[in-house]
């Protein structure tokens, strides 16, 4: 399989171990958000006062180039809302440093679009996640169906070509995929479905938006045939354990690989796990995000050896992993074991088992009108 | 984790390839590929294609590097230090990183 010299190491062995620079990042520019989607992993709302300024944006585009950090996935709340959005993202282009980001689609307008169709090294990922109205709206607000068809409407087009049709796994809209597909291939699209998980306002709902155990096994038989016409961003990989391992890299990247930078400058392990005991450093600090990067004890610790506990003895721990640390981290499950959605049902057996000790909170929460660290609204139905 | 997208996941460049590769041909890197040195060989990313690959050995990172400049990938894999009897392997490679758009076919110099 390899050439000149095989390395002792796998590949998967290789990433857990850690590499001196990620290979992409995702980097949530602000708390501000128009929406106020009751899964929001990042609690976004209202913008913090700290916030990076443009220069310290700047600055952390010139390092990403110094490390060779091929791209970032540009988040929030709403990136674009930054007045300076345009300008970070234009910087980064010109860096080679490509930029992917994320948008419920409220400015992508006809010239905006056309403005994204003509850059190189951008990509855009609109978020739905229902292909009928109400599922959507329920989940995202009332008008946010509409919002990123129209979106989608002005990338296809101004041209951009396949953009991405970002949708994240309920059980209202487990059965919506095929029509989730035809939707995204209606614009020349490409889907991409990732997993609902207990993080920021996600926590909330998780238990009534989680996909059911049948749904789960339907959704990873879709996917397996679907292969690599669909995008799942590497999270479903704790689903390998139903057999087959879906098209990826199939590891946790958090700290190894991947990291989230948060709009103060905070930087994560990964984009689900913003809680103290994940939080690595922030760029601010003396040698800036690249001493974070390689030198914080959590990241360290992270790229050691870690421990399956009581998943050691399954004969699948080699493709799932243990599944998410984040999604074990806030349910309450130890981060040795299994995942909460263990495909073997582990999990459910460890939440049953787990009693009624207090969750952990996000550290962050700029929800709007939200003081208790829940959503004002919950509409499920 | 949330980033490195299936598509994007050419786990192995040095796999089989299904096709023979011109080794007496000229090629170069795609000028849309950034090549990242790390200690097993170098990451590979496509901005075109959005696709990540692995370079599994430094030797092949020198071949690649040094294609742009080679009448030849035979070239460019001999003076690499590439012997005969592995110009076989290294041509599967290099039909791998074709095959995915990483390494095009030049007009020589």
């Amino acid at each position: 399989m390899s050439a000149g010299g095989a390395p002792a190491l796998g590949l998967a062995e290789r990433f857990e171990s850690g590499l001196d620079a990620p290979i992409c990042l995702t980097w949530e520019l602000t708390y501000a958000c128009n929406l106020a989607c009751v899964h929001c992993l990042s609690s976004s709302g209202r913008r913090d006062p700290r916030e990076l300024s443009s220069e310290e944006c700047m600055a952390i585009v010139d390092e990403l180039q110094r490390l060779q950090v091929f791209y970032v996935n540009i988040g929030g709340g709403e990136p674009t809302v930054r007045r300076d959005f345009w300008e970070i993202v234009d910087y980064a282009s010109a860096r080679r440093v490509g930029v992917k980001f994320s948008t419920n689609g409220s400015r992508i307008t006809a010239p905006a679009a056309a403005r994204l169709a003509a850059a190189d090294y951008v990509d855009v990922q609109v978020s739905i996640d229902g292909a009928s109205v109400d599922v959507n709206d329920a989940i995202r607000g009332t008008g946010s169906h509409a919002m990123a068809l129209r979106a989608m409407d002005h990338l296809a087009e101004a041209g951009f070509g396949p953009f991405k049709v970002s949708v994240v796994l309920t059980r209202r809209n487990a059965g919506e995929l095929d029509r989730l597909k035809t939707l995204a291939d209606r614009y020349g699209a490409q889907l991409r479905l990732t997993r609902l998980r207990p993080s920021g306002r996600g926590a909330d709902v998780w238990d009534e938006l989680r996909p059911t155990a049948a749904q789960q096994r339907a959704v990873y038989e879709w996917l397996l045939d679907q292969g690599e016409q669909v995008l799942t961003g590497d999270s479903f990989f704790h689903l390998s354990a139903y057999g087959q391992k879906l098209p990826g890299l199939n590891l946790c990247g958090a700290g190894r690989v991947v990291c989230l930078i948060d709009p103060v400058g905070d930087v994560y392990a990964c984009p689900f796990a913003i809680h103290e005991q994940f939080l690595a450093g922030n760029v601010r600090q003396e040698g800036g995000f690249t001493s974070v990067w390689r030198e914080s004890d959590l990241f360290l610790d992270l790229r050691r050896p870690q421990s399956a506990g009581v998943c050691g003895s399954c004969g699948f721990y080699d493709s799932c992993r243990g599944g998410c640390m984040a999604a074990k981290f806030f349910t309450g499950l130890p981060l040795a074991g299994p995942d909460p959605e263990c495909a073997l049902g582990h999990g459910e057996k460890a939440l049953a088992a787990r009693g009624h000790r207090p969750l952990p909170r996000p550290s962050v929460n700029m929800s709007r009108r939200a003081a208790n660290g829940s959503p004002d609204a919950i509409v499920v139905v | 984790m949330a980033v490195v997208e299936a598509p994007g996941v050419k786990a192995g460049a040095l796999a089989d390839a299904a096709t023979g590769f011109d080794l007496d041909g000229a090629w170069r890197l795609d000028p849309q590929v950034a090549l990242r040195p790390e200690p097993f060989g170098a990451l590979a990313y496509h901005f075109g294609t959005r696709r990540l690959s692995f370079l599994k050995s430094r030797v092949l990172v020198d071949v690649v590097v040094a294609l742009a400049d080679r009448s030849s990938a035979r070239q460019a894999c001999r003076e690499a230090g590439v012997g005969e009897r592995e110009l076989e392997r290294y041509g599967r490679a290099l039909a791998t990183l074709a095959e995915s758009g990483m390494i095009a076919p030049r007009v020589p110099a």
